[in-house]
């Protein structure tokens, strides 16, 4: 066990290692900096004005310098100034890190809460009306784009409550603060819901079709506990790595719900930044995403070994 | 006694109804504001930027030394009022401006207003000054200005190289706010400090920006707000809906757009809305250094193709203006007036014609219906660019000029029109000050670094000096219509039309004026209330 831990760590910072020189490389691919940026919202371009602030910037140096001066300031938890708030970009970044926290958090809960349970419903009862509505319902979570149907969800708030769930800030109570983040969960988190729905049902159907389950079945055991006890002990394990790929999915349709629902989370933020080509903060805040998903996906590892002891012998 | 009884209650009633008619025009104190914000400026300091995104939020941190007046919708040189300044004097055969400033104007930190920080704001927008603005889009505005001189703390003098009766009118505009000595400009871009009504509190990138009323304003019983809370929301289907669910008492000003007005009304129909020009033109521009557009019969056949009233038909449902360089009347004040706008190739009211006209000269430059002149009409990736670059693409093909656009970032539309990298470009020029001394040296005198075509007439330029130097409005104007029609038959940036935008509020929200020649002066609101 401990050697296989060792080796995922290791491939862990390599891959972070990679993908911190990507990120920092592609970056400097896109066209225009923040300079660009900055003299296109005053409307002209001043050469001496441009050179001054690049060197203000530290943006006239070479690319391996920058990638120094970046990497081994993230290193030391030192991440810089935004080029655009002027603000140290930790500063800027953190308090946006727990509400997008909440959110993601909020819709993988949706998502399992919901997906796990219809899709063995849907697997047990399969072929049935209830399995075909069930299904319906998945598909049309996959169909649906989660900003649209953000949009409708306003729309229709407004137009039938008169009333908007539009993000609040400072919420009084425990109440107010699970509606203001329950409705766009809900939003983004339907897709994976559906997702999760579909895999588990026919990671089920499978397992339902394997000898043991038959076995089970012919000792007496009752359908509740060959259902959950045997057989979705074992299908849960291709559900789980789903839902760790969609964690790291997520971020896309949270930028998606964070716009349209003006929640002032990450996701959001790091549109803006890239748009500004505001370096320091896209670039830390696409590191500290990169480590979340690593590490995620590292605590998914760890899982399957914990849930499947073959594999740390044989991976 | 019944009867008394009865007298008694209707006098009381009486005497309650016509005390509350005669107080609801009273202006209330309190109630913080809340608008949404289009989108989140790069910073807050308004001198080194170019967009009303940072006016609305920031200008009433600040004042002026005079400023157009706040309830009236038309800038005029009549309505120039005093701010920091009491009174201001041309002296010295107008080559002299001397304001008389204020006394006992606090900064928002406590520090006394003196005319040293009005020769500071000016010497650093003349790039005169040991501190640096970042960037300094409008010094080109100061070109005539010697020097500042000051007499005391309550005198400073603006000391021209020739006389510029319009640099009034600049200082008037909401982009220029005099700035605190004491404040470096880095500062002045993350918390400015001003004299204004409301003073900064925060300003979170993305989130939002609030103000809260200065106790201390030198201008005793204003503002009536407590405070103005923008919450920043770039997505407009989000804040429209918001706005009609009540979550705000204003729109962004000048944001809402025709078609959207149309939906606000119908969900809202309370909501107060206004449509008004905003002093934005949507042009062409032409690289006329580089082959097909360096022959000047193309460039010409190109602006004759026009259909300007189609592009105002598709886009404003009809509402906008067909004008030159200059706003035109009766909102704008030195536009031309119709007849001399029809007699400029392309602006006649007979398209067939225009085009007919447009074609030959086509085929005297060698194109024809079977050789057509394939062209990348380049433009900024956003709706109110792209939309009539696509319109102008379609009413090219009219001429025998095959476009295809071309969208641009923001970051690199500036960069690439630098370099002339393109062919033809679709873009807005918005006048911050309804003058012609601002449009004509800003965006056509040569070496002006936002006259993006590097168009240059030396003989129009000689011109533009000596409308400038004019003190008789009426002769003024004169100069300045034939200077305009110069302007549009020399295809220097063709403009199609003045577009008009829609600004919505609450019912109760009271003394919003929306400016019908300018969207970047009237956002002080100190003289806005809420009848709640």
């Amino acid at each position: 066990m401990f050697a296989y831990l060792v080796r995922r760590l290791f491939l862990m910072l390599v891959t972070l290692f990679g993908i911190s020189v990507v990120i920092f490389f592609l970056l400097r691919v896109v066209p225009g900096n923040i300079v660009d940026i900055l003299f296109a919202a005053a409307g002209y371009v001043d050469p001496a004005d441009k050179a001054n602030l690049e060197k203000e910037l530290g943006i006239d140096q070479p690319l391996i310098v920058q990638y120094w001066h970046w990497i081994s300031g993230f290193l030391r938890g030192d991440f810089g100034y935004s080029y655009v708030s002027e603000k140290p970009a930790l500063q800027e970044i953190l308090p946006r890190i727990p509400i997008t926290a909440r959110l993601a958090g909020l819709a993988l809960l949706f998502s399992a809460s919901i997906g796990i349970p219809l899709g063995v419903i849907s697997a047990v009862k399969q072929g049935t009306r209830l399995d075909y509505a069930l299904r319906v319902v998945s598909l049309s979570g996959l169909s649906l784009p989660s900003f649209w149907l953000g949009l409708l969800i306003l729309t229709a708030s407004v137009a039938m409550f008169g009333q908007m769930p539009i993000f609040n800030p400072n919420p009084q109570t425990w109440l107010e603060a699970f509606a203001t983040y329950a409705v766009p969960a809900a939003a983004v988190g339907f897709r994976s819901a559906a997702l999760t729905m579909r895999i588990t049902r026919s990671s089920m159907l499978e397992v339902l079709r394997q000898d043991y389950i038959r076995t089970a079945r012919a000792k007496g055991a009752s359908d509740a506990a060959v259902n959950y006890h045997h057989a979705l002990k074992n299908a849960i394990l291709p559900v789980i790595t789903v839902i760790g790929i969609e964690a790291a999915f997520l971020i896309g349709g949270l930028i998606v719900t964070e716009t349209v629902f003006n929640i002032p989370g990450v996701a959001r933020f790091l549109v803006e930044a890239i748009r500004w080509r505001d370096y320091p903060i896209v670039q830390n805040l696409v590191m500290l995403i990169a480590v979340v998903v690593v590490s995620a996906n590292f605590i998914v590892d760890m899982l399957y070994a914990v849930f499947d002891p073959r594999i740390r012998y044989t991976d | 006694m019944r009867s008394v009884r009865a007298l008694a209650a209707t006098a009381a009633l009486s005497l309650l109804a016509f005390s509350t008619i005669a107080y609801a025009g009273e202006p209330k104190q309190g109630g913080i504001l809340r608008m949404y914000h289009r989108d989140s400026p790069g910073n807050a300091s308004i001198h080194e930027g170019a967009t009303y995104s940072l006016n609305v939020p920031f200008m009433p941190v600040f004042n002026n030394l005079v400023i157009y007046k706040q309830d009236e919708a038309q800038n005029r040189m009549d309505n120039i009022v005093p701010e920091l300044a009491e009174s201001w004097a041309w002296v010295n055969d107008n080559k002299t401006l001397t304001f008389k400033l204020r006394q006992g104007v606090k900064w928002h930190d406590g520090k006394p207003f003196t005319s040293a920080d009005v020769k500071c704001t000016f010497d650093m927008l003349m790039g005169k000054s040991q501190q640096k603005f970042r960037q300094n889009p409008r010094k080109t505005w100061y070109e005539q200005v010697n020097d500042i001189s000051t007499n005391g703390d309550l005198e400073v003098s603006f000391n021209l190289k020739r006389p510029q009766p319009s640099l009034l009118a600049l200082l008037a505009s909401g982009y220029t706010p005099v700035y605190p000595c004491h404040v470096s400009p880095g500062d002045m871009r993350t918390h400015p400090i001003g004299t204004g009504p409301f003073k900064f509190v925060e300003f979170k990138a993305n989130e939002s920006i609030k103000l809260t009323r200065n106790p201390d304003y030198w201008r005793k019983g204003r503002p009536y707000l407590d405070g103005i809370e923008f919450t920043i929301i770039p997505n407009r289907s989000t804040a429209i809906l918001a706005f009609v669910a009540g979550k705000f008492d204003m729109a962004f000003p000048t944001e809402v757009s025709i078609p959207l007005l149309k939906d606000v009304k119908s969900q809202a129909p309370n909501a107060v809305c206004v449509v008004e020009p905003n002093n934005v033109a949507t042009n062409i521009i032409v690289n006329s250094s580089a082959p097909p557009f360096d022959n000047i019969d193309i460039r010409r056949a190109m602006a004759l193709s026009l259909d300007r009233k189609a592009f105002i038909s598709i886009m404003f449902e009809g509402q906008g203006d067909v004008g030159g360089t200059l706003l035109p009347p009766p909102n704008g004040l030195w536009g031309m007036p119709k007849e001399m706008l029809e007699s400029i190739p392309g602006y006649g009211p007979d398209v067939n014609a225009n085009r007919e006209a447009a074609r030959k000269l086509m085929q005297k430059a060698g194109y024809g219906p079977d050789k057509h002149l394939a062209v990348k009409v380049s433009t900024r990736n956003i709706p109110v660019y792209r939309d009539p670059a696509v319109i102008l693409i379609d009413q090219l093909k009219s001429i025998y000029i095959d476009g295809e656009l071309d969208v641009v970032e923001t970051a690199n539309w500036f960069p690439k029109i630098a370099r002339k990298d393109y062919m033809l470009g679709l873009n807005l020029t918005g006048n911050a000050v309804d003058d012609p001394d601002q449009s004509f040296y800003e965006n056509y005198s040569c070496g002006s670094e936002r006259n993006y075509t590097n168009y240059c007439n030396k003989e129009i330029e000689k011109l533009f000096d000596v409308q400038s130097q004019e003190t008789d409005v009426n002769k003024r104007k004169k100069l300045v219509w034939d200077i305009d029609k110069k302007l549009q038959e020399d295809v220097a940036r063709p403009i199609i039309f003045h577009a008009r935008t829609g600004s919505c509020w609450q019912p109760y929200v009271k003394g919003v004026t929306v400016m019908s020649n300018s969207s970047y002066n009237g956002y002080r609101y100190e003289d806005v209330w809420m009848d709640k």
